[in-house]
């Protein structure tokens, strides 16, 4: 019952949003609580004390941290429907591996690209543009990164796409230089659960780059 | 047969030392070699093209990278020995937080204390406290993180043990009096043969972070 189950959530978030797609994939209704970023709510202390931040799924009381941990979480409690790891060890653990290296290297560069300018902006965009590389080979000529079916890897990846608008402005032609993680791209979003999770890109641009201009204009 | 699981490593990583504990905890036959990692082997960057580190575990020909994913595969692959997990997916989340909170937060402010030094080792040391403290308390009163069995947490946070000897030496600072309960965990782990064959001397690991501090501090 959706009484049983919230999510403390962030409409920006991209961690929050694999874990909206997750709950919407398996078909699970749950009550989204959006949280203040800046100012933590006392739920959200109490459900994540050590780490405190979003998204926080409460199942039953008890509370879940850290997105891709839930997304996990989430497979292994709702297992009747659209698993998002196989089954087998080895495809498992390349699949971790890979949601891993995105969670490593693709948010952490495309927010150092966000909030830093001039060389360091320029570093963080070529290491970004690398990595992007290495995910295009990956996917290669499937329609997924877990294979015939969307999985962890989607998953992990997805929710990057509505920050294309500012990768396009940075510099960073995603439709030329990664034409099968666009069209991965593409296709992820025609999925309802993605559609719906994931915001417009231009409501996601705007808010961006007006963030950005009080970022830099403190400084 | 030993020649169909090959572990590349380097003696003092604590995170070649999960594998090497996961692999005992099994009682997998594998074989152990040594990379030197200013002359990293052809079958190391082969096998982990992306990131190019150790621990890889090589099963069967196909390679596993990142301790923690080495740790789940080699739990998943062998199934039938003590798993190190338990069934219900909430204690599965709760073990993999903690595990991740080992790697994200414990892990890069215990490199401060011995691999830099003024006001960036300080900072470290405070960060480090408070992840013991938050560890010891995420411990309780439990044997091991796992509850009653060594489980997935304790395997990533155990090896570390083995540098808190540098981490006292450069950090100037006691560990036991700042969190005993952890203390006589990290002891009671030692007790398994899993453990203590895989850990170096606490003396060698001291010995090769002063020699690292020498030569970039």
């Amino acid at each position: 019952m959706a009484d049983e189950l919230v999510l403390l959530d962030f409409w920006l978030s991209p961690f929050a949003m694999r874990v909206r797609i997750a709950l919407a994939e398996k078909g699970i209704e749950y009550e989204s609580r959006g949280e203040n970023v800046m100012n933590n709510s006392d739920l959200l202390l109490e459900m994540n004390p050590v780490i405190k931040q979003i998204p926080v799924l409460i199942h039953k009381s008890k509370p879940i941290c850290e997105s891709l941990i839930i997304v996990e979480y989430i497979d292994e409690v709702w297992k009747h429907k659209s698993a998002f790891l196989p089954c087998d060890p080895y495809q498992r653990a390349q699949a971790r591996f890979w949601a891993d290296f995105v969670e490593k290297k693709v948010y952490s560069l495309g927010r150092k690209m966000w909030d830093s300018t001039g060389e360091a902006q320029e570093a963080a965009k070529k290491e970004l543009i690398s990595c992007f590389k290495l995910l295009e080979v990956e996917l290669g000529e499937k329609p997924y990164f877990g294979g015939e079916s969307f999985g962890f890897v989607d998953l992990a990846l997805i929710p990057s796409c509505c920050w294309s608008l500012w990768f396009e402005e940075c510099g960073i032609n995603m439709a030329g230089e990664f034409p099968k993680i666009f069209a991965w791209a593409e296709r992820c979003m025609d999925r309802e659960s993605v559609a719906k999770s994931v915001p417009d890109r231009h409501r996601v641009y705007a808010f961006l780059v007006e963030l950005r201009k009080k970022l830099f204009a403190k400084h | 047969m030993a020649n169909q699981t090959i572990l590349l490593d380097y003696w003092p990583s604590m995170f070649g030392m999960r594998a090497r504990v996961a692999l005992r905890e099994k009682g997998v036959d594998f074989e152990y070699r040594e990379e030197d990692l200013t002359n990293k082997s052809p079958l190391l960057l082969q096998s982990n093209p992306i990131h190019k580190k150790i621990p890889v575990l090589i099963h069967n020909g196909k390679p596993v990278c990142e301790s923690l994913n080495v740790i789940q595969y080699v739990d998943e692959a062998w199934s039938d020995k003590t798993p190190f997990f338990p069934a219900d997916p909430y204690g599965r989340a709760h073990a993999r937080f903690w595990a991740d909170y080992v790697d994200k937060k414990f892990s890069d402010a215990q490199f401060k204390i011995w691999g830099k030094k003024g006001e960036e080792q300080e900072a470290g040391k405070k960060e480090f406290i408070e992840a013991i403290k938050n560890l010891e308390s995420e411990l309780g009163d439990k044997p091991y993180f796992g509850g009653d069995s060594f489980g997935y947490v304790d395997i990533s946070l155990i090896t570390f043990y083995s540098w808190f000897g540098a981490y006292e030496k450069f950090g100037n600072f006691s560990i036991e009096a700042e969190t005993p309960k952890l203390i006589a965990w990290c002891k009671r782990c030692m007790e398994k043969e899993s453990v203590s064959k895989s850990l170096p001397d606490s003396e060698k690991i001291v010995a090769y972070a002063a020699e690292f501090r020498k030569n970039n501090l």
